[in-house]
């Protein structure tokens, strides 16, 4: 069974984790480094994604600065959205070329993944046909979008666990103007820890992409730490 | 050898892709495996990698465009084919070549021995065939087949006046080399006729003018102050009146003569830079280090032109009788302000540029504009116009056609303006861009399409390889 080696690495910066993402990718395409499962929060971030339109963005970006909201153009897939505390990120560095060439089961896989993930913690989830990503209650719980480069993944999906909601009232989330966005804490009431997600999701992910999982020591993989200062900025 | 680059399968069950961006364009050399365009597919954005190695040859389908699988996108002109790519790609030198008569003599700066310096003007007010610029459209007739070269003057029995003539101190005779000009052609103020530095100074002055042609917006308003007898001025009034240089001349000629041709119409389009002043400022610092130049708003101005007039080829056109005449190429005049006046140096084939390259064509074409260095080619030619009043802090302008083209763009002063955006009030880097047009030739539609082409490659930020 092919190894995937994945680490939770806390809170990283999104700048931070593109880096990092984009340095695994390239590894694991030249031959030199190992699939990879990256979990990790950001600070509070609004991304933009290839088919993003900057009016899905709805307060000037002066203005989200000086709340401490970072903006980000990147390469993946799909539209606007938010990263912040209390969300997990997960980016899967696979290199789908031997056994998955195919972009939408890649998608429904970690839908499929996500939906068993949230089943640990009783939360129904499911697809809605058209609508990438995985809703529950009525909202979106997660969003996906994927960057692909010779069929080795980038970036990936964000998880609502504890994340504040009303953080995405600054944007029009995936360009979808009347859909709501929901988290765990919301449809179970109470706050679920980050690291308890995560501990669902890894057997999760790996019974449904086929993969040995391996942890690696979160230390070996994470960036410096951030200090006090930068998180309160 | 061709190779086909495809549309390929990315799943089972999707049938089609849509090509979100061009990654290479035609020309560029690509290795294989190197990704040369993007697509997207629901939440998926992927690189697609070249086939082979060679050059980008064709583009078979534009940015935007959805296509089904195994539709040929693009092609490659594989390495062991490359030298015809290469010569396809290399346009310049014949047309350089072709241009090469045409550069040395200007009317107004060589009175020629039959006739007074008049000769060309009537030619200019009829609108010119393709490519010529229009002043200068009359100039070679005005005399140059009855005037020999200098050199070969020497040496075949010249006259020792005309020996004189050609004789001038070095540095005359650099600044001669350097603008290709002919100096016994020149009138010349110094012992015995010579040319001095201050005559050869004018003369390129006056030459260079004769190509230009931008926005001066006071010009807008004098046909008939042009036309009527000049006020006379008794001593003591309390004015300075003072010659028109030779510029300022061509300058005021060329500006009645465009008002008197075309059907101005002018068209304002307000434009969101945000993405654009990002992608400036992302890349500054990496673009400045490469390409040893500022990266500014101006390439990015000029790339989204130029994406616009390939799609709306009547805007890249001129009118000749009751013809219209299409370019095929799009070279791109950029009015520069000059102490002294104005000048329109041209950006040759800009559809063959990158936004780096523009930039660096550009800034050296504008230093030299300064310096009082461009050689006549260099302002000839011009298919469009871009003029920019805002660096002056001008919001909007309504500039005047560069004849024989049929449109001109006017970039106003980039500024933060709180505007509405989905019942929001937020506060972006917004600019208006004018464009002036030829309402012979160009419908409202067209020209307002022509802008909103512009806008969306602005707003949406599509440039791929800014550093």
């Amino acid at each position: 069974m092919r190894r995937c080696v994945h680490a939770f690495l806390g809170r990283v910066g999104y700048d931070e984790a593109t880096d990092l993402q984009n340095g695994c990718a390239r590894a694991l395409k030249t031959g030199l480094g190992e699939e990879r499962l990256l979990l990790l929060e950001h600070d509070p971030v609004i991304t933009l994604g290839r088919n993003a339109r900057r009016e899905d963005v709805l307060i000037a970006e002066e203005t989200l600065r000086a709340q401490g909201v970072a903006v980000a153009v990147t390469d993946r897939g799909g539209q606007v959205t938010y990263h912040g505390p209390g969300q997990l990120v997960g980016y899967p560095i696979l290199d789908l070329a031997p056994d998955r060439r195919d972009v939408a089961r890649y998608l429904r896989d970690l839908e499929e993944a996500l939906i068993r993930t949230l089943g640990h913690f009783d939360v129904a989830a499911s697809r809605i046909a058209g609508l990438t990503g995985v809703w529950a209650g009525g909202g979106k719980i997660a969003s996906i979008g994927v960057h692909l480069s010779r069929w080795v993944t980038t970036h990936g999906f964000a998880l609502n666990v504890s994340t504040d909601l009303s953080r995405f009232r600054l944007i029009v989330p995936c360009g979808l103007k009347t859909r709501d966005v929901t988290s765990m804490q919301r449809l179970l009431g109470r706050t679920v820890p980050l690291e308890d997600v995560v501990a669902a999701l890894v057997p999760e992910f790996a019974a449904v992409f086929g993969r040995e999982m391996i942890e690696q020591n979160a230390a070996a993989a994470a960036p410096p730490r951030r200090t006090a200062a930068q998180e309160v900025a | 050898m061709r190779v086909d680059v495809i549309m390929p399968q990315m799943g089972e069950s999707i049938a089609e892709g849509t090509l979100t961006r061009w990654l290479k364009k035609p020309g560029d050399k690509v290795a294989r495996d190197e990704p040369i365009f993007e697509i997207s597919t629901d939440k998926v954005d992927a690189e697609i990698p070249s086939p082979a190695a060679g050059t980008l040859a064709e583009i078979k389908v534009q940015e935007g465009q959805t296509v089904p699988i195994n539709t040929v996108v693009a092609q490659i002109e594989s390495e062991a084919g490359t030298a015809v790519a290469a010569g396809k790609t290399a346009p310049a030198p014949e047309a350089a070549a072709k241009a090469a008569p045409a550069a040395a003599p200007a009317a107004g700066l060589a009175p020629s021995r039959q006739g007074g310096p008049t000769d060309g003007r009537e030619r200019d007010m009829a609108p010119r065939p393709a490519a010529a610029s229009v002043v200068f459209a009359g100039a070679p007739a005005a005399g140059a087949g009855e005037i020999p070269r200098a050199a070969s003057l020497i040496g075949s029995g010249a006259t020792v006046e005309d020996l004189r003539r050609v004789r001038s101190s070095p540095v005359v005779r650099k600044i001669a080399q350097e603008h290709n000009v002919d100096i016994s052609r020149i009138r010349g103020t110094g012992l015995s006729g010579r040319v001095t530095k201050k005559d050869i100074l004018e003369a390129l002055e006056g030459d260079a003018a004769t190509a230009s042609a931008a926005p001066a917006r006071s010009a807008a308003a004098t046909p008939a102050r042009a036309a009527a007898p000049a006020p006379v001025y008794a001593p003591g009034e309390r004015v300075s009146v003072v010659p028109m240089s030779p510029m300022r001349k061509k300058i005021a000629e060329h500006m009645v003569m465009s008002r008197r041709t075309s059907a101005h119409v002018t068209t304002v389009f307000e434009v969101d830079m945000s993405r654009v002043m990002r992608l400036r400022e992302e890349n500054q610092r990496a673009f400045q280090e490469r390409h040893g130049v500022k990266l500014t708003p101006t390439p990015f101005m000029v790339k989204a032109a130029v994406e616009a007039l390939k799609t709306f080829p009547e805007v890249n056109a001129s009118i000749d009788g009751d013809n219209i005449v299409y370019k095929k190429d799009i070279h791109v005049g950029i009015a520069v302000a000059l102490d002294w006046g104005l000048i329109v140096p041209v950006v040759k084939h800009a559809d063959d540029l990158s936004l780096s390259g523009i930039a660096k064509v550009v800034t050296d074409l504008a230093e030299r504009a300064r310096s009082k260095k461009l050689t006549p080619e260099e302002v000839q030619g011009g298919t469009f116009t871009i003029t920019n009043p805002g660096i002056f802090g001008s919001l909007f302008c309504t500039p005047i056609i560069n004849q024989p083209q049929v449109a001109i763009l006017g970039v106003g002063a980039i500024q933060k303006r709180v505007i509405v955006v989905e019942d929001a009030i937020a506060i972006r880097p917004m600019v208006f861009l004018a464009l002036s047009f030829d309402h012979r030739l160009i419908d409202g539609a067209v020209a307002d399409q022509f802008m909103a082409h512009i806008k969306s490659t602005l707003v949406e930020g599509k440039f791929t390889e800014i550093v």
